[in-house]
């Protein structure tokens, strides 16, 4: 069975990329940047795809499945090219599934989506609707594709696709917003909060996504992995030193002072809890995680 | 969070030990709560529980010691002391001990530090999909049907009931949860609120800041009476209509009023605790 990656140079594209491998997929990717130590066996193009590059890969190649990771994720990256990397990206993605006679697709997405507040319940189901992407307008774009990603349930039935809102990956690669945020030796979180945060090693969210492909999952999924810990122990546990700010300095501080250059809706991110049901997944799939919430720390801490 | 400040009550301690709760490797349980954390806020805790307040506690046996349940009860004084009060029942008197989920007002959670400790805690904003899922996963749930009106009764209205929000009930139908009533006298004597100031609290983002006879938030040592009533069974799916449901939490709000009416008249000594019907 052939799967066609977008966004596969990108940290979870390649770690999905080997697990293909490992299972025993033809493996294909798309990204503009490129995989220099990519396996021999991973045919690359190097393509943006929103672009004619990309449609001719999916059209001379004819991939049976297709996973869509290219979204612009970090926050640091504010361009108005991440918007319509994001939302024309998934629609380019979905034309060509469907002109192109894939058969399954999986949407690689994330579990910001239902928003931080704090009225807000702990483990988010699937039915909930985004609460807060007027109070974090940066992540709005990523909502945005969520549901747009989601429409093709209904727009292009006979094609088997699976939404996942993944939690927060952590690992040895040092990438993702989690990781960057516990970049330095001194992180800093708002005084008088601590909200849970839900993480998964990245090697567990990768098994995840071949996972979903591998069971032809049709519908929306919460991928969690191990329960969900409060924001400083998990700080303390990858050997850095919390350092408590005021709400108010830390909005007037960011980008300055050694404070993360972060947009301010994240701010209630750092105050309030994302924590999800993995259960329908799991269910469907009997997906279970390898790393617990220690091991995936440690994983991250030791890392080189 | 406290471990420099709040030393350790090994009774406390195997107390919470033996709660019905699942930690992970981190000392956390599914919903945030930190054993730790836990351990030394009670242990704090139960000092003013024992000693500042004197709590006469009775019906404890009406608690389902294990599975679902919803603690419904009356607020009775300027600020919430009923709540703590129930909590430290059910930590430091019952037996097993049992962790109730509170269902707090959103402000307090907008809070620094409070929304540390209530996090770390359990104890969350009141939200139906909240308390359903903690229902399910056999937990007790407190909930004050009378919501910030009920905490706003000034001093002279401490002992009455103010309207009921039907919420509750309707969560208690669907989860198929038992509600076990609670009357709760004396808040009126420990924080007297003559005045409740509504501008001031829009300012701070409080529905209102209370002001007592003696002005400051500080509430005097004061004896409680706390009275669970029997568990009550109500048959239904949640989705009844508003009168169907109203009837019902009438049923609770009547059962609640008389559980207070005992409990004053315990405090005048007017009856004693072999004439009480729970």
């Amino acid at each position: 069975m052939k799967v066609l990656v977008t966004g596969i140079s990108g940290t979870l594209g390649r770690l999905t990329a080997l697990k293909l491998l490992q299972h025993g997929y033809e493996v294909i990717g798309i990204d503009r940047r490129p995989w220099p130590e990519a396996p021999d066996a991973v045919e690359l193009f190097q393509a943006d795809i929103r672009k004619r590059p990309a449609e001719d890969v999916f059209r001379t190649h004819r991939p049976d499945a297709a996973i869509h990771m290219a979204t612009v994720t970090h926050l640091v990256h504010q361009s108005p090219d991440r918007m319509r990397v994001n939302l024309y990206g998934t629609r380019a993605f979905i034309h060509h599934c469907h002109s192109y006679g894939v058969k399954q697709a999986v949407f690689a997405g994330r579990h910001t989506f239902y928003g931080a507040a704090a009225d807000s319940p702990l483990y988010h189901t699937e039915d909930e609707p985004p609460m807060a992407a007027h109070a974090f307008p940066e992540l709005a774009d990523l909502v945005a594709a969520d549901l747009y990603a989601a429409s093709s349930l209904w727009r292009y039935p006979e094609i088997a696709t699976a939404v996942l809102r993944i939690v927060y990956t952590l690992g040895p690669s040092k990438h993702g917003t989690l990781a960057t945020f516990l970049h330095g030796p001194n992180v800093p979180l708002i005084m008088g909060f601590d909200p849970l945060f839900h993480f998964i090693h990245e090697e567990d969210a990768a098994e995840a996504i071949v996972t979903a492909l591998a069971h032809k999952l049709h519908g929306i999924f919460n991928i969690a992995g191990p329960s969900p810990v409060p924001l400083s122990k998990i700080v303390r546990a990858a050997g850095r030193r919390p350092l408590a700010v005021p709400a108010t300095l830390f909005k007037l501080g960011l980008g300055r002072l050694g404070l993360p250059h972060i947009p301010s809706g994240a701010i209630d991110h750092l105050k309030y809890p994302i924590v999800v049901d993995g259960d329908t997944f799991r269910r469907a799939t009997r997906y279970a995680y390898a790393y617990d919430e220690r091991e995936t720390i440690n994983s991250f801490r030791t890392a080189r | 969070m406290f471990d420099n400040l709040l030393p350790i009550d090994p009774e406390v301690a195997a107390r919470i030990e033996a709660l019905d709760l699942e930690f992970n490797k981190f000392g956390i349980d599914p919903y945030g709560i930190d054993k730790n954390d836990l351990t030394r806020f009670v242990s704090a805790f139960a000092w003013i529980y024992r000693y500042y307040f004197k709590v006469d506690v009775y019906g404890l046996g009406h608690v389902p010691s294990r599975g679902r349940g919803i603690l419904v009860g009356n607020h009775s004084g300027g600020v919430a002391i009923d709540g703590a009060m129930v909590m430290g029942s059910m930590l430091l008197d019952a037996e097993p001990p049992r962790l109730p989920h509170g269902m707090i007002d959103k402000f307090i959670h907008e809070f620094p530090g409070a929304s540390q400790v209530m996090s770390r805690m359990g104890q969350f904003t009141g939200n139906p999909d909240q308390a359903a899922r903690l229902l399910n996963a056999e937990r007790l749930v407190l909930a004050f049907p009378e919501g910030a009106r009920g905490t706003a009764k000034l001093a002279k209205d401490a002992d009455s009931l103010v309207g009921f929000g039907t919420g509750f009930m309707r969560l208690a139908l669907e989860t198929k949860s038992p509600v076990v009533p609670f009357g709760f006298v004396g808040g009126g004597d420990a924080l007297p609120t003559i005045a409740n100031l509504k501008r001031l609290g829009r300012l701070f983002g409080v529905p209102y800041v209370p002001i007592t006879k003696w002005i400051l938030l500080v509430p005097k040592p004061t004896r409680f009476q706390l009275l669970y009533g029997k568990p009550m069974y109500f048959e239904g799916t949640g989705h009844e209509r508003d009168e169907v449901v109203t009837t019902m939490v009438d049923e609770v709000k009547e059962r609640i009023g008389d559980l207070i009416r005992q409990g004053r008249q315990l405090r005048e000594k007017e009856i004693s605790e072999e004439d009480l019907v729970l």
